[in-house]
């Protein structure tokens, strides 16, 4: 019966979506809505091939649910190489803008791809990366199968079917110029659908979960699903210009809108990157080293008071500019307040490995974790540190924010991840280990030199642009020209895209790995029973 | 290196296991709790002293009385009056007399290569040799003068500036609007070219002289020098505004150009205008 019901659904959902390509405005909307009428016929044809059969009867209910986790470690992995190209891709316009072709202008030309590149690494890797590890951590820890059925599943997809609208929308030119919030209006209402679903697959999970207490992983998943749907709905705000094309205009305007849009932009890092990823470092750092977390206390405190506190410090996003002094002030003062906490969750991860400290020299997994999670520290202190309004004075607009965006995105959320891989897969397709070690070395000094290329080369040309701009002669007047300082950095552009060349190679291998693994790795007994710890 | 003697004993875990993972009960390390601490002290007082907490309808101005906006005003307020008696007496002198002040020139320069490189090097590039439209200002061929009064005076009211009305106006005819067939273009294209160097076809040159005699020489004169009076580009010195080869130059003749400056009366004072004008003079082209 159920599935009758989805049919009709589908069905409907495909039609509209027709209409709406029929009536549409514009090419972004038309490709937006024809996609998404595939999609749902797909799905159409699939729900029909199973409609009518025998009932299924077989009790999953004792087994996890890992096809959608294998999944999202596959999405993780490719949308990672996708990001990661864009990114060097990107790169190499800046430095060499004739790469902005003239047959490519209004496609691919550095303006449509770069929110392409962050988008596709932020939420098309980083977000897979989320949502998968959180599936797999949050069916251990709690005991139990993933709620819901195949609710899952549509989290996956649909979360998918975002990323192609949003990518093709970038591409296309349909944006809401709002920074890493750029899908227009539909492709926003659409997220808020899959984000709910999957909200109630987590908590459904925790709720019927067989563990006496929650872990703290899944206090962190959770916080930053919840705060992720607040943000999103907040900043989405908009009203369509018209229900078959792709603009909106948003409710907000001016210095309200700057402000709505930096408690976002600040909050996806707080949330997406840092909370979420803490989720993922809380558990596979202790399993991959096989030592209990350093301090339950710590885990506690360090998680309120980074949730409390993260929340005001968007305004340091806006110094000097029409925001008041006095937003200015309390962004800057939560950031600083915000240094400890955030360390709180450095000291967990690197404490756990106390007693087994030798296990860095023997396994490389363990050393990424490491140094993803001695990356994080280095960004939350250099965060505060760039919220001082006498540094960002200096830093704001400059490419040391870029720097520290990619010391914390290429180095803790990247690494832990690639971790994450490196653990799961020989799991998830039980393999008794990985294919090869020696690769995830190489991935790790590949990966490792190129950050400090990145995160050195900005630093220089941001202090060095910083430097340049306020540049005064004897008589109070200007020095540089805008063009003076952008053709200053044209060097360290060029070693920023070398070190974007070498952190791609490195996801490159470990691909390779890892389907190397998946093929040639001899096969153990599966290991997906549902046992609760104690 | 030695081995460490003795592991220190280990705290107790909390007593839960989650797939095997167990937590430790340590205390929180003192160094983290203190600093967190100091954090949050130097966060209040911060917090006292400066704008900070919002109320109803104002906030908090904080002891110190610190603003950003009174901050940057004060600087620019220092600089202006630093600079006050040097800014009255550049904006009065008698312009050709700057370039004889050593002081004077020396000031105006620095602060007219600062607005030049705010709002000149946009077209002009910021080491002003121009760009494909945008005349080159280092050298020492200009459309309306290069004296520092023709300069002055094109950056007070700009060129076809549609908002001052005494702007340099210019207008050669679009002659592809049924001034000139194409052959007629052609022909006088190759004569243009032929005045400061070889042709594309040789052949026309002779007929393209009569068309230009007819049609161009009221402006361009005679010769093809040019008249700065109206602004009238020089053809034989082999520069080129908009280029000087055969496809630009048929382009140039049938659609005309009419690029545009703006005048900088309302965004620059005089004394900043008479900056840029002795800072572009002194590039080079100067006369």
């Amino acid at each position: 019966m159920g599935n009758y019901i989805k049919l009709v659904v589908l069905g409907l959902v495909a039609l509209f979506a027709l209409i709406a390509a029929n009536f549409g405005r514009d090419l972004a909307y038309q490709v937006n809505a024809i996609t998404f009428a595939l999609a749902a016929i797909v799905t159409f044809v699939y729900t029909l091939r199973n409609t009518g059969g025998p009932a299924q009867t077989v009790d999953l209910s004792g087994e996890y649910m890992d096809g959608v986790v294998r999944a999202g470690v596959i999405a993780t992995a490719f949308w990672g190489v996708v990001g990661f190209l864009v990114g060097v891709t990107i790169a190499f316009q800046l430095a060499f803008p004739a790469l902005n072709f003239e047959w490519a202008q209004g496609y691919a030309n550095f303006g449509r791809l770069r929110p392409l590149h962050t988008s596709a690494v932020i939420f098309a890797f980083g977000g897979n990366a989320l949502i998968a590890t959180s599936f797999y951590v949050v069916q251990r820890t709690s005991a139990a199968r993933l709620w819901g059925g195949n609710l899952a599943w549509f989290v996956f997809w649909g979360f998918q079917l975002m990323i192609v609208l949003a990518a093709t929308g970038y591409l296309l030119g349909a944006t809401q110029s709002k920074e890493y919030a750029e899908p227009e209006w539909y492709v926003d209402h659409w997220l808020t659908i899959v984000w709910v679903a999957y909200l109630a697959v987590f908590v459904g999970t925790l709720v019927k979960r067989k563990e006496p207490h929650i872990y703290v992983a899944n206090w962190f998943y959770l916080s930053f699903i919840l705060t992720v749907a607040m943000l999103h709905l907040v900043n989405n705000l908009s009203i369509p210009v018209s229900i078959y094309g792709s603009k909106s205009v948003q409710v907000f305007s001016g210095v309200q809108d700057a402000m709505t849009q930096w408690w976002y932009g600040h909050n996806a890092v707080g949330f997406f990157l840092t909370a979420g990823f803490l989720g993922m470092m809380y558990y596979f750092v202790p399993k991959q080293a096989e030592r209990p977390v350093f301090s339950y206390k710590l885990s506690i405190i360090h998680f309120w008071a980074l949730i409390f506190l993260y929340i005001w410090a968007g305004p340091h996003h806006l110094h000097y500019t029409a925001l008041p002094d006095w937003a200015s002030t309390l962004g800057m003062v939560f950031s600083i307040v915000l240094w400890m906490p955030s360390w709180g969750g450095m000291i967990n991860g690197l404490m756990t490995l106390s007693g087994a400290w030798d296990k860095l020299r023997t396994d490389p997994i363990i050393r990424m974790m490491v140094i993803s999670v001695g990356f994080y520290g280095m960004s939350t202190f250099e965060g505060p540190m760039m919220s001082i309004r006498a540094v960002n004075s200096l830093s704001h607009y400059t490419d040391w924010t870029i720097g520290h965006v990619h010391s914390g995105a290429l180095g803790w959320n990247g690494m832990i991840t690639f971790g994450a891989l490196y653990f799961l897969v020989p799991k998830l397709w039980n393999k008794e280990r990985l294919y090869s070690l020696s690769l995830v070395s190489w991935h790790f000094w590949l990966a490792t030199i190129g950050i400090i290329l990145y995160a050195a080369s900005m630093w220089v040309t941001g202090i060095m642009e910083g430097l340049m701009w306020r540049e005064v002669d004897a008589n109070g007047f200007l020095v540089n020209s805008f063009a003076d300082t952008v053709s200053a950095k044209f060097p360290m552009y060029v070693v920023r895209g070398l070190g974007g060349v070498l952190f791609l190679a490195g996801a490159i291998i470990m691909c390779y790995n890892l389907w190397m693994t998946v093929k040639r790795s001899p096969a153990v007994e599966a290991t997906n029973h549902v046992v609760p710890a104690e | 290196m030695a081995k460490k003697p003795v592991q220190k004993q280990e705290v107790d875990t909390t007593g839960h296991s989650w797939d095997g993972i167990e937590e430790f009960n340590n205390p929180l390390p003192k160094w983290w709790l203190y600093t967190l601490y100091v954090c949050i002290v130097w966060a209040i007082w911060y917090s006292i002293a400066y704008p900070a907490w919002p109320g109803i309808k104002s906030a908090t101005a904080g002891y110190l009385g610190y603003s950003t906006r009174a901050e940057v005003a004060a600087d620019i307020a220092e600089v202006e009056g630093r600079n006050a008696a040097i800014n009255e007496k550049l904006a009065s002198v008698e312009l050709a007399s700057i370039a004889d002040d050593a002081e004077l020139k020396g000031y105006a320069t620095s602060a007219g290569a600062a607005v030049f490189k705010t709002w000149c090097a946009q077209c002009h590039g910021s080491g002003a040799a121009g760009a494909v439209g945008y005349p080159n200002l280092q050298d020492d061929d200009w459309l309306w003068g290069g004296s520092v009064e023709d300069i002055h005076l094109t950056l007070q009211h700009g060129i076809r500036s549609e908002t001052d009305d005494d702007t340099r106006f210019s207008e050669m005819p679009a002659f592809g609007d049924d001034y000139l067939e194409d052959e007629q273009i052609a022909s006088v294209v190759n004569y243009v070219m032929s005045l400061s160097g070889d042709a594309k076809d040789a052949s026309l040159v002779e007929a393209g002289s009569v068309v230009f005699a007819e049609d161009c020489a009221a402006c361009h004169a005679e010769d093809g020098t040019g008249d700065r009076a109206q602004g009238a580009p020089n053809l034989t010195d082999a520069i080129w505004l908009f280029g000087g080869d055969y496809d630009t130059l048929v382009e140039t003749v049938t659609y005309s150009r009419k690029g545009v400056m703006p005048d900088w009366n309302e965004r620059l004072t005089e004394a900043q205008i008479r900056a840029v004008a002795t800072y572009v003079h002194q590039l080079g082209g100067g006369e």
